[in-house]
């Protein structure tokens, strides 16, 4: 599943060395009834030096927990991650990380936040100062020293994330989606900035791996691109990026590998054992292996609405371009209207389907039972709900039931999240109704009306 | 030039003119630290056994004396506590197998009424230092401290706890050291509860202040009448001397310490910790302190700063040995095990052999047969505190919600209330107590009354900051949809101030078992009086001397506050979270 065919030669005479390598990294996490949970699956990788290599992956997979296995922060289950040759045992000495939420200390000033790890390193007073008014200035935090965080913006914030890091010339620089927290501007302000850091000569830091679900932000950083997969999170492919600095967006390459990279998270992962896209036997899929999208109904429709409006036919990179979405905003939106067949994805385009048309097309009170009847064929948490329900006496079952149903795939966080989008779905199109209280499910009985409230 | 670096204050001093506002400042310190050297000379005088340590005088020329020495107590017993806090809560929070003991420990030791520690810490510290008055007041700070202590720790452990995962990776990969992690992450983020319970905990040591002053000694099984000076044996001589006057005196002057604590001490460290807040976005009304802006406008700050950071320094260098704040990511499993066993094993057999040995010690000096009876007393005490809850409820409820939704009364209330809170009820006990003996009012009864002087303000308290956090658009909502006055209470007001009731509510009932032990049994000048309850069985024990009874009596009413705890109010506690959290 290799896209671009000139990936790089590991077998070369001048192999630049390697800084940080990751063999056959497992990691599963043990969910609440003993069962295991694989979240990374026989991951392999290198950094080595002189280059930026992008982990791109859609939430759920697992590329957080990897960047914490590489930083030493979390061990492996199996597999090792070595820095200079080394096996880690504990935190990796030769990086430093900056953090999708900057994690800077609220009650340090800027200066003592970006003086932290060379306080650490027992680096004496005086040079501490020197070498932090440097990075300061270096990174354009110059007049902002004696600041405390949060009287800085969110770009300035973690501007102070990256100074801080740099301080103490890592060897490899970590990012954990280092620009999702910020707007569109800022983030693009910032990452300009970072890459004239990184081409500069005298640049300590020989290698950078980043973080992120968004595709153009890999495309434009990264020389090597790691596609993830979900559940557990593993390799997809990798993809070499050698086009060279700067890059434009416009570029007609550009354009071409962020359409091939949308194609390919948007399309059948087929590794998986059992997936969404095999909806023609939608019939056989069950609730554990085909989990609901993380979509909101009212997100999807509008999807399909402005789908619609532009002929019934988009480019998924222009469209969240447009919406100004992340992958992970876009895509379970996408999963969604797909799971149901109201869409198609081919080749990074969105296609509706002739069922897209009638619902969108259905005024609220007849696109419910579209809605309704849509879910229960070939959303199987939904469809599994529903059939619990209707085996029972009275139409009511506890949520514990479908709980301990979707412990055996997910997670508990998971499993609480597919059964809070599937009451959401559920409710939409008035399939069974959920009380928080009591935690009952309950079969909705449209022959007799409840009585109504209206006492007070 | 190389003599201006070892005299970093001296620079400090060139760089800027002495203002007026130096001076206060100076003077406000010099002053205290030459009253705490000179009272800390009289807490160890000698102590002719059989005679009275000291005896306290009714005049008005000593209280200041008085006042002094106990502020002293409350403030040692409140160092005590924080170091206590600090030392216990990290090795709970941080040691895997420490936490499984210390946490349920605390737990106990949270639910112990304080006043059964008073007759144990006396003898153990009195047999410590015989013939001085130190071990007197030790063993009154100790109880002090006991009722400060575990709330603290409490916080401190579980903002330990809940750390935000980014921020303790972040001090895991910039490689901080044990020491660093402590004092620039783990204090700090824990600095606002940490420092809002100091102010509840000193609250409530003025009550165990006052009880712990003046006490009843065993020595050789007869007890002796020993006061310490300081405001409470101050009230007890006023008592025994039937005195109103003295009493009202003493009153006032706990009122002074009270208000007066309040805003030296607490409100300038409440609007100083509100930097460590960890919402990364400035807080609306922030807590001003004038005390705090005068300390920040002077230079005191900054000379402090120069000539403690070569020790900082130091400690950082010495320290670094320790190690970093790490731990090995892989474990020998098995070794892991095998240790686990073993110290569960150990720590189960002496729990084992504890539980043995203090079963005998009740079965030999009280018999189970007593059990029975006690549980009727406990129930007893439990009545009342039921009663009391509900009138309290009935009675503040409304009038908490009316100031809390109104914010120019809240505004002037809730100052006042804070003081109320933290006033030692017990002051009050001697009038109360002779208006029952005039109007003829049993004391089974009148208890109820005397639990509630302490323990209702915790419910006002509660229900006023509830009810003051009802959003604005709920309350206009409420005038534009026209709801009835039924509608308002039972729709939104009720609801809304469910969880900061609950949390009033036990609180509550906490204090009010605790003040049983003072309130089943009073007295005013060579009157007693005795209510039938399990508070007064302890209050007998104590004064008599008698530990196997004062030991069972503390683990029944512990058994039952837990017991009521777990059964009644963590329910509502965990409804109120998950229904009517705002």
């Amino acid at each position: 599943m290799t896209i671009t065919p000139e990936l790089v030669p590991a077998s070369a005479s001048f192999a630049p060395a390697t800084i940080i390598e990751v063999s056959h990294v497992t990691k599963t996490f043990v969910s609440p009834d003993g069962s295991p949970l694989p979240v990374l699956d026989d991951i392999s990788l290198d950094l080595r030096e002189g280059e930026i290599v992008a982990l791109l992956g859609r939430s759920g997979s697992g590329k957080s927990t990897l960047l914490r296995c590489i930083a030493g922060l979390i061990a492996p289950t199996s597999g090792e991650v070595s820095y200079r040759g080394s096996p880690l045992n504990g935190a990796n000495p030769g990086v430093a990380m900056v953090f999708q939420s900057f994690a800077l200390l609220p009650w340090l000033t800027v200066r003592q936040n970006v003086e932290i790890g060379l306080e650490a390193l027992g680096v004496e007073p005086a040079e501490r100062r020197q070498r932090a008014e440097r990075a300061i200035d270096t990174i354009g935090l110059d007049g902002f020293e004696s600041a405390y965080p949060k009287e800085l913006s969110g770009g300035m914030r973690q501007r102070v994330g990256f100074a801080r890091a740099l301080v103490v010339e890592p060897d490899a620089l970590l990012m954990d989606e280092p620009f999702s927290a910020l707007d569109v501007l800022t983030a693009q302000n910032l990452r300009a900035e970072l890459l004239r850091l990184w081409r500069e000569k005298d640049f300590p830091t020989k290698a950078m791996l980043i973080v992120t679900h968004n595709i153009e932000e890999a495309v434009i950083l990264a020389d090597r691109i790691f596609v993830l997969g979900a559940n557990p999170g593993r390799i997809r492919t990798e993809i070499s990026c050698t086009f060279p600095q700067p890059r434009h967006r416009h570029d007609e390459s550009f354009q071409a590998l962020v359409d091939q990279i949308y194609t390919l998270m948007t399309g059948p992962d087929n590794r998986a054992p059992a997936h969404i896209w095999a909806a023609k036997s939608s019939a056989d899929a069950t609730a554990t292996d085909t989990p609901l999208p993380e979509a909101s109904v009212g997100g999807m429709s509008g999807l399909l609405e402005i789908l619609l409006a532009r002929g019934g036919d988009e480019d998924l990179p222009k469209l969240a371009h447009e919406l100004t979405f992340e992958v992970d905003d876009l895509l379970p939106l996408v999963d969604a209207a797909q799971l149901l067949g109201l869409a198609e994805a081919r080749d990074a385009d969105l296609h509706i389907t002739d069922e897209g048309r009638t619902y969108v097309a259905a005024n609220i009170l007849e696109s419910k039972p579209i809605f309704a009847a849509l879910a229960r064929e070939r959303a199987p948490l939904i469809r599994a709900i529903c059939n619990a329900l209707e085996t029972t006496e009275d139409g009511t079952l506890g949520e514990g039931f479908f709980l301990d149903l979707l412990r055996r795939g997910f997670s508990e966080d998971e499993a609480r999240a597919q059964l809070h989008v599937a009451i959401d779905w559920g409710r939409y199109g008035e399939l069974f109704d959920f009380d928080v209280n009591t935690g009952q499910f309950s079969l909705e009985r449209h022959d007799q009306p409840e009585p109504s409230d209206t006492g007070g | 030039m190389a003599l201006r670096q070892f005299l970093p204050v001296r620079e400090a001093l060139r760089g800027r003119r002495l203002s007026w506002v130096d001076l206060v400042v100076g003077a406000g310190i010099i002053a205290t630290l030459y009253g705490v050297v000179r009272l800390g000379r009289s807490m160890t005088v000698n102590l002719t056994a059989g005679h009275a340590v000291t005896h306290i005088s009714t005049s008005l020329a000593d209280v200041p004396y008085y006042a002094a020495r106990s502020l002293l107590r409350m403030f040692l017993a409140l160092a005590l506590s924080l170091i206590f806090t600090l030392v216990y809560g990290t090795a709970a929070a941080r040691l895997r197998r420490a936490e499984k003991i210390l946490v349920p420990i605390l737990d106990i030791l949270q639910s112990i009424p304080i006043l059964v520690f008073l007759p144990i810490a006396l003898t153990f510290f009195i047999k410590l230092f015989p013939n001085n008055v130190l071990g007197l007041e030790l063993a009154s700070i100790f109880v002090i401290f006991t009722s400060q202590a575990w709330n603290m720790t409490f916080s401190f452990y579980h903002s330990l706890i809940a750390q935000p995962a980014e921020l303790d990776e972040a001090a895991r990969m910039y490689r901080l050291t044990k020491w660093q992690r402590f004092w620039k992450l783990d204090v700090p983020s824990s600095m606002i509860g940490l420092v809002w319970n100091m102010m509840m905990s000193m609250g409530g040591g003025w009550f165990f202040l006052t009880a712990s002053e003046a006490v009843t000694v065993f020595v050789k099984g007869k007890g002796i009448s020993e006061s310490l000076p300081g405001i409470g044996s101050y009230m007890a001589a006023a008592v025994q001397k039937g005195s109103y006057g003295d009493v009202a005196i003493a009153i006032v002057v706990m009122i002074v310490l009270v208000v007066g604590t309040n805003f030296l001490v607490f409100r300038p460290l409440v609007a100083w910790a509100d930097k460590f807040r960890l919402e990364t976005s400035e807080s609306g009304d922030k807590p001003k302190s004038v005390i705090l802006n005068l300390l920040r406008r002077s230079s005191i700050p900054k000379l402090l700063g120069r000539a403690t950071r070569p020790i900082g320094r130091l400690l950082d260098r010495v320290t670094r040995p320790f190690g970093l704040a790490e731990y090995p990511l892989r474990a020998n499993v098995r070794k892991r095990q095998l240790g686990d066993v073993i110290f569960y094993t150990l720590i189960a057999g002496l729990s084992a052999v504890i539980a043995v040995v203090g079963l005998f010690y009740i079965n030999k000096h009280l018999g189970f047969g007593r059990f029975p009876s006690l549980i009727a007393f406990a129930f007893a005490t439990f009545g009342r505190v039921v009663v009391l809850l509900v009138a309290s409820t009935l009675i503040w409820v409304p009038i908490g919600v009316k100031i809390g939704m109104s914010p120019r009364l809240s505004r002037y209330a809730q100052p006042v209330v804070q003081v109320l809170a933290s006033f030692p009820a017990i002051l009050l006990f001697p009038f109360a107590t002779l208006l029952f003996i005039n109007a003829h009012i049993p004391l089974d009864v009148g208890a109820i009354l005397l639990m509630m002087l302490g323990a209702q303000w915790y419910i006002l308290f509660n229900v006023i900051a509830g009810a003051s956090s009802i959003p604005n658009d709920l309350r206009e909502m409420m005038v534009s949809m026209r709801l009835t006055r039924q509608q308002r209470w039972r729709q939104v007001i009720l609801p809304a101030i469910f969880p900061a009731y609950v949390t009033g509510g036990i609180t509550a009932a906490g204090g009010a078992w605790n003040a049983s032990i003072v309130a089943e049994l009073v007295s005013w000048h060579d009157r007693t009086l005795h209510a039938y309850g399990l508070g007064n069985y302890i209050a007998v024990a104590s004064d008599q001397g008698r530990f196997a009874e004062l030991i069972a009596g503390g683990v029944v009413m512990s058994a039952f506050v837990v017991i009521v705890n777990r059964l009644f109010w963590r329910r509502l506690y965990r409804m109120a979270e998950r229904r009517f959290t705002l």
